[in-house]
């Protein structure tokens, strides 16, 4: 029965899937880098969709859509640095009002998409590399934001590592009364990092409804930006770790819908559950290892920052 | 300039008022929302807080706000013992959907008895199902260290994936032609939560939630159990030297939210619900967070809230049919109560001081 399964196809749809969570995980990376725990991922993305699906359809245009999805993120996430940099509220219970917020607001303004068809986004094309047998329909023929999403992978370690920028957001991150004694600007660094983070999700979103699905439906990130979330962990807040992380999630979302085409005798249903309990096995795995965990957190991470207290 | 200046203690007088505030800034905002949307706010609005109290329709709305209220207070009540202490049960909705799964289970396997001790047995199980579910977060949480924010969240979307396998499978009903869904318990008395007084829209899960309610102002005001609960919410390190085991805390409020979840799964399930369905979860576990923070984790707080939410739920349906105003509008106007309730937070707080400029042009140099 697996030999129905073309890895070839396996791989390529699997960097599609991956693609959504990616996005979304890397921008909470950064997020959270900066010491800022913001649960409302789930909530930018969805709006992300609706919004990129919306701009795509009226524009005409996939990269219009692409750029209102991140405004659309930023622009939430906005809500939520508000809340928790200015009016110091807690960031878990934020995170999830921008979240349940998200949710109803995507589908309210998601009222008139319902069965819409989306401009459809074109594919790269790298000339004859897309032709070499194997590598090229396995990696060289995809949307441009499949190799947009690992550019900003790229470009986030190398700003985490290389640059001076990341290493005071690091600094704000680790600990936000030293790095404010030194003089740098804590809550105006978190704010631009959680707008970053919004801005990625959303494009995440604009991914599913314009690409990996591509329509508009309620509720259609059904948990990715949870899996986003837990991402992160599972990556303990490295880059690269992202990006391997929401491939290992993309292949077992990628694999249980190739069993259901196949026909495999476990009712659908379970084959379903496949990625979400795959995460919980995974947070497990990483978070048995506590010293290693413990290490690599940033060490402020969802601590309220108050210049005076 | 203004400056923020902590209290040394949250105002109470604050603490009591913000919530009525981020009501009123809630009307406001999602009139104009309304309005952007093409609708009249004021029309809008007075149909989803007025009417289904005082309207046309009010002698079918006022008994549906105690069947919509009792699962939110059910639910709220357990998650606002977690929250007091810093253990962040999101994952209610999932623990809702066991809970249902394990009673309806129960009764349906006892189909077509009489006896009297089948309802019972089934809140027993119901409470057990959710009491289950929440555990596996708080094992792993106490054996592992895993988040349980995200291991409850995750088990949300397993446990949707096995109502859903229950109603095409295990639990269908063998003489619904086909269709998904179990049995409906409107049509097996032994198992059915019906209404106890007639047109109140007074079931056993409203019994069930004042029940909570009282139970639970008695644990956090008169016994030790409760004290450790806040003690470590507020102070953990103290909460530590004084000898209050974690371990216990964050299996004892997992545990009750995840069975109080369970109970309203199965109040719903074998009374305004009637079967198990696909489309049986309704978001109540979400909501219920809210429910939480708006009655700010007290359960007289959270008795009102959970009133005040189900009034929005079933005046949402009403401007659904009267204004033709989509469905998901309610939970968007919810998401912004919260919003707003957090924001007003702050004056609770802390003291908004006029900081003088030229202390504030120092402090820059």
């Amino acid at each position: 029965m697996m030999g129905s399964i073309d890895p070839i196809l396996l791989i390529a749809s699997l960097m599609v899937a991956s693609t959504p969570i990616l996005l979304a995980a890397i921008g909470e990376l950064v997020v959270e880098k900066a010491g800022v725990l913001n649960l409302g991922v789930e909530g930018m993305m969805i709006v992300g969709a609706i919004a990129g699906f919306a701009a795509a359809v009226e524009s005409g245009s996939p990269l219009l859509g692409f750029v209102g999805a991140a405004v659309a993120g930023a622009a939430l996430s906005l809500i939520f640095a508000f809340l928790t940099q200015v009016l110091l509220s807690n960031q878990v219970a934020t995170g999830l009002a921008l979240t349940l917020f998200g949710i109803g607001f995507s589908a309210l303004i998601g009222q008139g998409y319902t069965g819409v068809r989306p401009p459809p986004t074109p594919k790269m094309d790298f000339g004859p590399l897309s032709d070499i047998p194997v590598i090229g329909p396995m990696l060289l023929r995809h949307d441009p934001m499949v190799y947009v999403s690992i550019l900003i992978i790229a470009a986030v370690w190398a700003f985490l590592k290389f640059t001076r920028a990341g290493l005071v957001l690091r600094a704000v991150g680790e600990s936000h009364d030293a790095a404010h004694a030194l003089g740098y600007k804590v809550v105006r660094l978190r704010v631009l990092a959680i707008a970053f983070g919004g801005a990625c999700a959303g494009l995440g979103g604009a991914y599913l409804s314009l690409v990996r699905v591509p329509q508009w439906t309620e509720g259609m990130t059904a948990g990715a930006g949870w899996i986003a979330l837990a991402i992160v962990v599972f990556a303990s807040w490295r880059p690269w770790r992202v990006l391997a992380g929401a491939y290992l999630f993309g292949g077992v979302t990628v694999l249980q819908l190739n069993l259901q085409a196949a026909g495999v005798a476990i009712p659908v249903q379970y084959l379903s559950m496949a990625p979400y309990v795959m995460t919980i096995l995974v947070l497990v795995l990483i978070s048995a290892d506590r010293r290693r965990a413990a290490q690599n957190a940033p060490a402020s991470l969802g601590r309220v920052f108050h210049a005076s207290s | 300039m203004l400056k923020l200046e902590r209290r040394p203690a949250p105002s109470r007088g604050w603490t009591a008022v913000t919530p009525v505030l981020a009501v009123v800034a809630t009307m406001i905002a999602g009139g104009l929302l309304f309005a952007a949307l093409g609708k009249d706010p004021v029309e809008a609005i007075r149909t989803i807080f007025w009417d289904p109290l005082f309207g046309k329709f009010a002698s079918y709305s006022r008994p549906q706000l105690l069947v919509k209220a009792g699962p939110l207070i059910l639910i709220a009540i357990g998650l606002s013992l977690g929250f007091k202490a810093q253990v962040w049960n999101i994952g209610a909705e999932g623990q809702y959907i066991m809970g249902a799964l394990f009673g309806a289970a129960t009764g349906l396997a006892f189909y077509p008895t009489d006896s009297v001790l089948l309802f019972p047995a089934m809140v027993l199980m119901g409470a057990l199902g959710g009491f289950l579910w929440a555990m596996i977060p708080a094992v792993l949480k106490l054996r592992f260290g895993t988040s349980e924010i995200l291991v409850s969240l995750m088990l949300v979307y397993v446990a949707q994936h096995i109502m859903s396998a229950a109603s095409f499978g295990m639990l269908k009903n063998p003489e619904g032609m086909g269709f998904p869904g179990s049995r409906n318990f409107q049509h097996y008395p032994a198992a059915f939560n019906s209404e106890l007084i007639a047109g109140t829209g007074m079931h056993w899960g409203g019994v069930a939630a004042l029940g909570a309610v009282v139970a639970a102002y008695v644990l956090l005001s008169r016994h030790i159990l409760g004290f450790h609960i806040r003690v470590a919410g507020e102070a953990p390190r103290a909460a530590r030297f004084a000898g209050v085991s974690p371990a216990l805390l964050t299996s004892v409020c997992l545990g009750t939210s995840g069975a109080l979840a369970g109970l309203a799964g199965l109040f719903e399930v074998s009374g305004p619900a009637g079967q198990i369905t696909t489309d049986f979860a309704s978001g109540y576990g979400f909501t219920a967070i809210i429910v939480a923070f708006l009655g700010r984790l007290h359960p007289v707080g959270i008795l009102l809230a959970g009133l005040l939410m189900a009034l929005t739920y079933i005046g949402g349906e009403l401007a659904q049919l009267t204004l033709n105003l989509p469905s998901a509008a309610v939970q968007a106007f919810q998401g912004m109560l919260l919003f707003f309730l957090l924001a007003f937070d702050v004056l609770a707080n802390f003291r908004i001081r006029l900081a003088r400029r030229k202390v504030e042009g120092r402090a820059r140099a």
